[in-house]
């Protein structure tokens, strides 16, 4: 955004400090502006005014206008699945953060056979994968026409819309593209490609059908053209695909394209640039070799620009050895890393334990718990589980590090009164923890049993190790 | 009032002859709010063919609302359509419509403009720093691997050409280490043999370097004297002639001890120690490496505040020469904390090339740690809801590869690595990055066709 301060976003407050907004002051509602976790939307007051009076409305604009984001936020599909694209502020995700997560969609076509095409959307709409504390899911599916019929695309949108995901239609046909505008368009599905071939038609439907479009052009100074073009004729949400190449030279060319483009945008406060940015890495698929190696290089591709800068990518391989790689990546390179991933520390209970049941023990890095509790949870195994604090730090970089001690597990056992709940003595560690297990029983009297270095194992541990052969 | 039909409609105006309209232009589609949902939407289709008939495309809905009110006027029957009520200034408004003409025309022309790419020049250099010395310089290598001596971030080279791409050291062990089944199969036939090991990385799978990592030292596991430990060292310089880097057992007591004595016996090889840490004693590391013509790793847990503060105490205290510093600042795998990893490094090299000098130096990654990542080994998911996972053998290397490749986003000179898969993949991006792959692909936008 334009501004960098609060004190800027201040002046165009009420300064009432009213509170309404859930801050105290209008200076900290100012500061959260900035941060990007509330918009100046969320100052009632401020609203209220500029509904009433039009210098009031006019200087909510000003400010909507200078908080906006570097980057223009584009929606694809509409309701509770809608996709948000682009919005970023910086080059780099130490700078602030970055926003919207690379929006995932899957290619189906419309020459598939109706079975087919039903497996895959499910798979794509099925799709699940634990991670810290959720599931992660896939976006939306990329519908192409490759019938080169209306009536067929027609159809076979109309058909994966009912899927309920958000859609981009590939087609470069505009016939074809109308064809299944006029079907879905209130379903705010992404239109690719305008090119240079085709831009006069796509402008127009982008304009009629009040949906975002896609640029698409390896020549940057066209692709900036388009940009203008589509612009100046009042079409808002724009999305830029600089072609990717997947291979070789090409390849490095994309990388040269996709870089310049956002660094052009951000630093060097290009606006006609400033828009989210398409990669396909289901481009890899032209390249020669066996399934495998495209599958690979998809995943490269798209891990590359999961990194630098690429908000919506085209996908064909549902293969796990492609999907979770880059699912995970794009869960990590989009974490704030402004909040620390931490979770409580204390004593959780899980599966309804009793005093028989093992006391088991780990840290309080929101990654290393959510795996533990839900290895337990879904494991159907009965505990106590011991949440120490290590300062967000892992189980093996808190022991090297001094944040997992003996010392602190016999405060977290004292803190937790563990001993009042169980009729035993026995604290299951972590694996990676083993060192400590010495240092643990002189300074808690708990007898220490060393767990496996995978908490996916307890299970099978726990058949051989619990309960415990020598009971106290 | 009279409801009727399009069809309806369709029949007055053929009733009346209407083939043909003057002074009317009709540009863009047709979009009608139809009073009530009885109309169903195939009726649209020969309303909208037929006025496609008098002007290419309808654009604002209004327009062609408004003609066609002006039409059912002319022809004094009252339309279905929901603007109905305006019926009847309809006729006065008709001159309005023709300024709308002009405002919506659309260009026919792009607007031509030129993208300036915005151009991002560092002060500051990353230090260049040799491993292996050759026998011009007192070693025994064929060949010697330079890291470093970047002016722009990883792959810029548009900001700035990359004099080294990063370099690949594969793994080996003095004794047999955990490995997951998809790395070990590889490794099988040499796992007793340290020697024949790094012959297989050179020879069949393409390591520039390799790691020697006397784990066997370490006081739990073997505690194999230093003297004794270094054997294998001399085994593994007289069995490949790449540079070599060589590791401890992470013991914070003997390490130092086994460092020295390996910086020793490969005096003049300018070999790698691994590594010298905060919580060790790095100065005995550091010196070894400074009375032996070796470069010293320089590990840190994931801190940028603790890697100037190693960095300066290597450089300052024991003024190892700058072009003997590489940096570890650990590395986390593919969801296991990568995020941290990447990040700290991509801010370490920024702030080594805006001109930071306790941070301009190349970077290492313990790339093979992402082997500890459960989606890596693990048969299947523990989680019941989740998607099946599919073959491990693939997940496998592919997690390795997109660590590496992440990390090598942020920087990294200097790559240690196991399955031989990813070490391929690997250097194939760094060659494709660094603009030495010339085939490219013909078409690459064929994917919006191909039937498969």
């Amino acid at each position: 955004m334009k501004v960098k301060s609060p004190l800027e976003v201040y002046n165009y407050l009420p300064r009432t400090n009213c509170g309404e907004c859930g801050f105290d002051t209008c200076m900290s509602f100012a500061a959260h502006i900035i941060d990007r976790s509330v918009t100046p939307l969320d100052c009632k007051p401020l609203v209220e005014e500029a509904e009433k009076d039009p210098k009031a409305k006019k200087k909510l604009e000003e400010l909507l206008e200078l908080t906006a984001p570097e980057i223009a936020e584009v929606v694809i599909g509409v309701g509770e699945n809608a996709v948000k694209i682009g919005g970023e502020e910086v080059l780099h995700r130490h700078e602030l953060t970055f926003f919207n997560p690379t929006g995932f969609f899957y290619d189906v076509w419309d020459t598939m056979d109706d079975k087919t095409l039903e497996e895959r959307c499910d798979r794509v709409v099925s799709y699940k994968k634990f991670y810290v504390g959720n599931f992660l899911t896939l976006d939306g599916f990329a519908v192409r026409c490759t019938s080169g019929d209306p009536k067929r695309y027609r159809e076979v949108v109309k058909k994966v819309a009912s899927y309920g995901k958000p859609m981009i239609l590939v087609a470069l046909d505009p016939e074809c593209m109308e064809a299944a505008l006029e079907e879905v368009a209130d379903q705010r599905p992404l239109m690719y490609a305008a090119t240079e071939g085709n831009w006069k038609e796509f402008l127009k439907m982008a304009l009629e059908y009040k949906v975002p479009v896609t640029l698409r052009a390896k020549d940057l100074d066209v692709l900036k053209s388009m940009a203008v073009t589509f612009k100046q004729a009042g079409v808002k949400d724009i999305v830029l695909d600089p072609v990717t190449e997947p291979l070789g030279e090409g390849l490095k060319g994309t990388f040269e394209r996709v870089i310049q483009l956002r660094r052009t945008a951000i630093a060097g406060q290009d606006k006609d640039v400033a828009y989210p940015i398409m990669i396909t890495p289901i481009a890899a698929w032209l390249i020669e070799g066996d399934e495998v190696t495209k599958s690979y290089w998809e995943a490269v591709i798209a891990s590359m620009f999961i990194v630098k800068y690429g908000d919506v990518m085209i996908f064909r391989s549902l293969d796990q050895h492609v999907v979770m790689p880059t699912i995970t990546l794009r869960f990590n390179i989009y974490t704030d890393p402004r909040t620390p991933v931490q979770v409580e520390p204390g004593l959780r209970a899980i599966n309804d334990p009793g005093p028989d049941d093992p006391v088991f023990i780990t840290t309080n890095f929101a990654l290393t718990y959510y795996t533990v509790e839900s290895d337990l949870t879904s494991g159907g195994i009965k505990g106590w589980l011991l949440v120490l604090n290590t300062e967000g730090l892992g189980v093996e970089v808190s022991v090297a590090g001094g944040q997992f001690t003996a010392s602190k597990v016999k405060e977290l056992i004292e803190e937790t009164k563990i001993e009042e709940k169980v009729n035993h003595k026995y604290l299951v560690i972590p694996g990676l923890a083993a060192r400590l297990q010495g240092a643990i029983e002189d300074e808690t009297g708990w007898k220490v049993l060393v767990g496996p270095m995978d908490s996916g194992r307890i299970k099978g541990w726990l058949e051989k190790n619990w309960p415990p052969k020598e009971k106290e | 009032m009279k409801k009727f039909t399009l069809e309806e409609f369709l029949d007055l105006l053929k009733k009346y002859n209407v083939e043909e309209i003057e002074g009317v232009k009709i540009e863009g589609d047709l979009e009608i709010e139809l009073e009530g949902s009885s109309i169903d939407l195939s009726a649209i289709a020969p309303l909208y063919s037929m006025l496609s008939e008098f002007g290419n495309f309808l654009y604002h809905a209004n327009m062609a609302l408004g003609y066609l009110q002006r039409l059912s006027a002319a022809l004094g029957i009252p339309t279905p359509f929901a603007a109905q009520p305006q019926l009847a200034p309809a006729a006065p408004a008709a001159p309005e419509a023709a300024p709308e003409v002009e405002e919506i025309k659309l260009p026919t022309e792009l607007v031509r403009a030129k993208f300036e790419p915005y151009k991002e020049e560092y002060p500051n250099k990353i230090e260049e720093v040799v491993l292996g010395a050759t026998k011009a310089d007192g070693g025994s290598r064929e060949y010697t691997i330079t890291l470093g001596g970047e002016r722009s971030l990883a792959f810029y080279t548009f900001d700035a050409p990359q004099p080294h791409l990063p370099a690949i050291a594969i793994d080996v062990f003095d004794r047999r280490p955990m490995l997951a089944k998809a790395v070990r199969t590889h490794y099988e036939d040499v796992l007793d043999n340290p020697a024949e090991w790094a012959k297989k990385c050179v020879k069949k799978f393409g390591a520039d370097l390799v790691t020697l990592h006397l784990i066997s030292t370490d006081p739990l596991l073997d505690d194999t004297p230093a003297s004794e430990a270094v054997k294998v060292l001399e085994d593994v310089l007289q069995a490949v002639k790449c540079p070599i880097i060589v590791g401890g057992s992470g013991n914070k007591e003997k390490d130092p001890e086994v460092l020295e004595k390996a910086a020793e016996v490969a005096e003049g090889e300018r070999i790698m120690l691994a590594s010298a840490t905060l919580d060790m004693d790095w100065e005995r590391i550091a010196n070894a490496a400074k009375k032996y013509g070796h470069v010293v790793l320089s590990w840190t847990q994931m801190d940028i505040n603790n890697q100037k503060t190693l960095n300066r105490y290597l450089l300052k205290r024991v003024e190892v020469p700058r072009n003997s510093i590489v940096m570890d600042p650990t590395t986390a795998a593919l969801g296991y904390g990568l995020d941290y990893a990447f990040t700290n490094m991509e801010r370490i090299r920024i702030s080594g090339l805006k001109g930071d000098t306790d941070l301009n130096f190349p970077i290492s990654s313990g790339t093979t740690n992402a082997w500890g990542a459960r989606e890596a080994w693990m048969v299947d998911s523990p989680i019941e809801e989740d998607t099946p996972w599919g073959p491990r053998e693939l997940r496998g290397p592919i997690w390795e590869i997109i660590t590496g490749l992440t990390l090598s986003l942020a920087g990294v000179d200097l790559f240690m690595m196991m399955h031989p898969i990813a070490v391929a993949v690997l250097k194939e991006v760094f060659n494709t990055l660094g603009g030495n792959v010339k085939e490219s692909v013909a078409d690459p936008g064929e994917w919006i066709f191909m039937e498969v």
